[in-house]
């Protein structure tokens, strides 16, 4: 398994070649189209991120010693950060997970995406996929 | 007729690029932008002529008052209030409505009394009424919405009733541009002895307005909407009404005399401002009415209608796109959604091209219900806005429409 960090920099390596926003926007569209992300038991109210607009998904469980996310939006731009976030962080200890420094996203210019002002539940979820690592670590 | 380049350039924001590309700013409904005039009346206030205002005996206190009071007689005019203690300034709308809740609602509503609205009111219509009612015992009954977008006068006519102490609804829909038959309201509510509250966040810069001609008891709107700053806004209410209010913040300015043994509130209009107001942002305002008022709220109504039927008649074609709130009576609003798309990334794909709409449920929750959806696009119409815009607005959302589906 890559080390989040790994996975971080593969990603802005992808999103380098994307010179304009419309190519990166397709990719992002197109993976989050791809990715059958949750199963419909999982999109409960509890796993449910309030966003204003967009509304996300958000599931965590461990497997030996690892925690794995299964998550989705039912916007697909979301969907798509959505798909980054879990491809980043998943699979990975709860401690690697709660001391993760995610910088990709503002490296491949999707900063604003975290802005409350978009309210489409991102920050709510990196805050709830921490507070899982940092729960599942307490409760090893 | 208006002129639109020339107005354009009154606007600085307008010229502004956009991630690269010339803004498109259909925002309106939201905030309108501000004519250089109004920000210049804002810096040359404090630059030149600033100080607190009331009871100060030196030159710019002097000063200071005599602007902001001159704003007052301004808006008094332009709503054509009988007096301008009638105008009571306000942070807002929002602010205004949880005023009247405060003062007339705690005074006047007590248990098993009704309060009217529509299903078509913003949150701040809605959520005051509400906290009223938690603590009063009072009950909140909701005109429904028809699938156009409207409501029915016979709903209204069963629910407005001798019960009733206060109908409170939106002129002009934020979320669907709907006109309200305001004049019907009015009439409904004073036959049953009620009150009546409009909500004109979103009409007062569309079309005249005339208070008394309407028998309007209160009326409210925001500063920010009308191209005047952000922090500024009216209630207008009937003299007699007002009087017979308790005041709302306690503080400096609304007092007459105050002791230990019991404090004497001011008259109209000072027992509703307590505290230092917000003097540039007033004065500045006076700018931004006068701006409008130069312009001809008549002609700005057959432009912004024009653009409005132009905007209808070019979304209306474009394959799977739905409108909500197509009522005949309409203002500078249209919500619309692309078929099985988010309008979230309909919101991203189009700001990435500099045109500002906005998504979401517009504080409108219950119309979003009402139509089983998560939110909607919403384009909003200025005087300042033009056809090629509705034209870039439709090319977005051909792309948007491309890319999402």
């Amino acid at each position: 398994m890559q080390s989040i960090n790994n996975i971080q920099d593969e990603i802005i390596e992808d999103f380098s070649m994307y010179d304009d926003w419309n190519d990166k926007y397709e990719y992002l569209i197109e993976f989050g189209k791809s990715l059958p992300l949750i199963e419909e038991q999982y999109k409960t109210e509890d796993n449910r991120i309030h966003g204003c607009q967009s509304k996300v998904w958000l599931h965590g469980e461990v497997k030996d010693d690892n925690l794995y996310f299964y998550a989705d939006s039912d916007a697909i731009i979301t969907k798509g950060i959505v798909g980054l976030l879990v491809k980043v962080l998943s699979g990975h200890t709860p401690k690697e997970i709660a001391d993760s420094d995610l910088y990709f996203i503002g490296k491949i210019g999707l900063q604003e995406h975290l802005s409350p002002t978009r309210a489409n539940g991102l920050v709510s979820m990196i805050k709830k996929m921490k507070t899982y690592g940092i729960a599942f670590q307490a409760a090893n | 007729m208006l002129n639109i380049p020339q107005i354009r350039a009154d606007f600085p924001i307008l010229t502004e690029k956009i991630r690269g590309k010339k803004l498109v700013y259909l925002d309106n409904g939201a905030s309108t932008q501000k004519p250089q005039a109004v920000i210049d009346a804002e810096s040359f206030y404090y630059e030149h002529q600033y100080a607190n205002i009331h009871r100060g005996v030196h030159y710019l206190s002097q000063i200071g008052t005599d602007l902001y009071e001159g704003v007052r007689k301004q808006v008094q005019q332009f709503i054509n209030a009988k007096y301008d203690h009638e105008v009571i300034f306000t942070k807002g709308t929002t602010n205004a409505i949880n005023l009247v809740a405060y003062t007339f609602g705690r005074k006047f509503i007590n248990e098993g009394d009704e309060i009217v609205v529509t299903e078509m009111e913003h949150h701040s219509n809605i959520v005051p009424w509400q906290m009223l009612c938690d603590e009063k015992k009072c009950v909140l009954k909701v005109i429904p919405l028809q699938a156009d977008g409207t409501i029915l006068l016979e709903d209204a006519e069963k629910l407005i009733t001798p019960k009733t102490k206060l109908v409170s609804v939106v002129y002009v829909s934020n979320a669907l541009g709907t006109i309200n038959p305001i004049q019907e309201l009015i009439a409904l509510a004073h036959k049953n002895g009620a009150k009546i509250l409009i909500d004109a966040a979103q009409a007062i810069q569309h079309f005249k307005i005339d208070v008394q001609a309407m028998d309007a008891d209160f009326l409210v709107f925001s500063g920010h909407k009308i191209y005047g700053p952000t922090g500024t806004g009216i209630l207008y209410g009937k003299e007699d009404i007002l009087n017979a209010m308790p005041p709302y913040e306690g503080g400096g300015d609304m007092i007459k005399t105050v002791s230990f043994k019991g404090t004497t509130y001011n008259d109209l209009p000072f027992k509703f401002e307590a505290g230092t107001p917000n003097i540039a942002g007033c004065v500045a305002l006076g700018t931004a009415i006068k701006y409008v008022e130069e312009l001809g709220v008549e002609n700005i109504k057959a432009y912004e209608t024009e653009l409005l039927n132009y905007a209808t008649e070019k979304l209306s074609a474009i394959e799977g796109l739905k409108i909500y709130g197509t009522a005949a009576h309409k203002s500078s609003v249209i919500s619309f959604l692309l078929e099985g798309i988010h309008p979230y990334d309909v919101g991203v794909i189009l700001d990435n091209m500099g045109i500002a709409i906005r998504t979401g449920h517009h504080c409108a929750q219950p119309v979003m219900d009402h139509y089983g959806i998560p939110g909607t696009c919403r384009a909003s119409f200025a005087f300042y806005n033009t056809k090629e815009e509705v034209d870039v607005l439709v090319e977005g959302i051909l792309k948007a429409k491309k890319m999402l589906s």
